[in-house]
């Protein structure tokens, strides 16, 4: 068995101007591993995700995956190696312009030499498998719920059976049965697929549910990392204020002296 | 103080020289992806229709007054030296030559370029040009180059269509206002018309056409900040297209004369 990590992040450093956002982050995601990075509003994690997905360049560091480095990657080829990358974005990021069929069977209509209506058929299957109807597929997505909107766009991340999966902040703006709906299709689905997930989230609970590891990223840097059983026992007292959702601690939330004067 | 100044003159020139490398990189990724396959034509049809038969009405609409309004001006014009017989044309060379392409290009910006620059910065903001990216799709190449391909393509087609409204619209005023016989006034127009008088005209249409998108897809591709700074790309996108439209235009002018 390889022990090549699927994603492995070495000394990752990215500025906006005079502001450090990731201040040296180091990260391992073992193939068929569920990772949770966890982390307070403006912690970097979003920021963390856009490099890996190279929405976003490094100013230093590596990131590969699978063993291939991909800043500075040429477009051609991460465009290659995208075909195995599904994503889930916070608000799913479904496109206006075109149905919720063709929004799933976006990426099966590219690459693979089908026609429409195999698409279709392909994309109902998909929808079937996040508990969604036929009855959604002419649907523009403008028109659905929230917690529709994100199993659309569960659909059409994994549509194309990716080897790795990637979900920003998944229950974000959703109920908690909802939030919790959600959760439970992203195991099932990321089971079925066998594939490696990373969830980028703030919501504990779910960071629970998904995940296999949690890290957890404060100030740009990974503070702490280990397995969800071990996370109330860390010892890291930001860790702890964190989970226990505590305003008091070694966590410096910006205008919290202010806000509380 | 003077050193304040001097320092606020240096950051605009910086910012200026900055905003134009970022234009002249866009404009250099989305004209390479328009000459690079794959091309996604069903795309392409899809802002060929939205550029050029909606944009139909407006074209029209705007010619025929521009050709009528300039049929009046110059017979007021010329009949100070009994110059009336110079009438048509001079509508036919004047729309032809200058205010079809011109005032089309400006009617066109308004309607399309604020279109693109709002459909596309609502992509960037909600993540939707993120998840092409991550379904392997260059958002250059879908989103782009199918619209700098039409817009490139429908202008000369529509510029074609107001030369002949604006002409009409000459036509109409001259003969039911003006009282100038039918035949006299559509010989007379064909008469002097020249094929370069047409050429140069369709010319300019293209080149603002490629303007036009690029100022679209440029402002819309570069937007931030939400509603507001979706509505900031809009306003952006027609300012800047209007603008570089009334200077190419001086620029091909400039070299259809030169030639």
């Amino acid at each position: 068995m390889s022990t090549e990590p699927k994603i492995s992040l070495r000394g990752v450093v990215k500025r906006f101007g005079p502001k450090v956002v990731l201040n040296g982050i180091d990260l391992d995601v073992a193939t068929g591993e569920s990772v949770a990075i966890i982390g307070g509003s403006g912690s970097g994690k979003s920021v963390t995700l856009k490099c890996i997905l190279g929405l976003m360049a490094p100013e230093e560091g590596s990131i590969k995956i699978d063993g291939i480095e991909t800043v500075r990657m040429a477009t051609g080829e991460r465009d290659r190696l995208m075909r195995q990358v599904g994503m889930l974005f916070q608000h799913a990021a479904l496109f206006d312009s075109l149905s919720v069929w063709e929004n799933v069977a976006f990426a099966l209509r590219l690459y693979s030499n089908i026609d429409k209506q195999e698409a279709r058929q392909q994309a109902i299957e998909k929808l079937a498998q996040v508990g969604l109807g036929e009855e959604v597929c002419d649907i523009n997505p403008a028109e659905l719920s929230g917690g529709m909107r994100k199993r659309v766009g569960l659909a059409r991340a994994i549509a194309t059976e990716p080897a790795l999966v990637f979900f920003d902040e998944p229950t974000t703006g959703l109920d908690p049965i909802m939030g919790d709906i959600i959760d439970q299709l992203i195991v099932k689905c990321v089971k079925e697929l066998g594939a490696t997930a990373l969830t980028i989230t703030h919501d504990m609970d779910s960071a629970r549910t998904i995940a296999d590891r949690i890290a957890m990223i404060y100030e740009g840097k990974i503070v702490w990392a280990g397995p969800v059983s071990e996370i109330d026992h860390s010892g890291n007292p930001i860790v702890e204020q964190f989970i226990e959702g505590r305003v008091d601690g070694p966590i410096e939330i910006e205008g919290r002296k202010r806000a509380l004067a | 103080m003077r050193w304040n100044f001097l320092a606020l003159i240096g950051r605009v020139v910086l910012a200026f020289l900055a905003t134009a490398g970022r234009l002249a990189i866009f404009t250099a990724t989305g004209v390479q992806h328009c000459f690079l396959p794959p091309w996604y034509f069903r795309l392409i049809g899809r802002q060929m229709m939205s550029i050029g038969y909606y944009s139909l009405p407006v074209i029209g609409l705007t010619a025929f007054f521009t050709g009528a309004v300039l049929a009046l001006q110059i017979f007021i014009g010329s009949s100070r030296f009994n110059a009336e017989s110079a009438v048509a044309t001079i509508v036919v060379i004047g729309i032809t030559r200058e205010l079809g392409p011109v005032i089309g290009g400006l009617m066109v910006a308004g309607r399309v370029s604020a279109a693109m620059a709002a459909e596309i910065g609502t992509m960037r903001v909600t993540e939707q040009i993120d998840a092409l990216t991550t379904l392997s799709t260059n958002p250059f190449k879908y989103l782009v180059a199918p619209r700098l391909i039409a817009a490139t393509l429908m202008m000369p087609l529509l510029v074609l269509v107001a030369d002949i409204i604006g002409v009409f619209g000459g036509y109409a005023v001259s003969t039911t206002k003006l009282n100038f016989n039918a035949g006299m006034y559509l010989k007379r127009t064909f008469e002097f018309l020249e094929f370069e008088d047409v050429a140069s005209g369709l010319v300019k249409a293209a080149v603002f056409g490629f303007l036009i998108a690029l100022m679209g897809c440029y402002h819309g591709f570069n937007s931030s900040g939400g509603a507001q700074g979706v509505g900031r790309a809009t306003t952006n996108a027609v300012v800047s297209a209007s603008i570089l439209i009334l200077t190419a235009n001086y620029l091909v002018t400039e070299l259809f004369f030169a030639t």
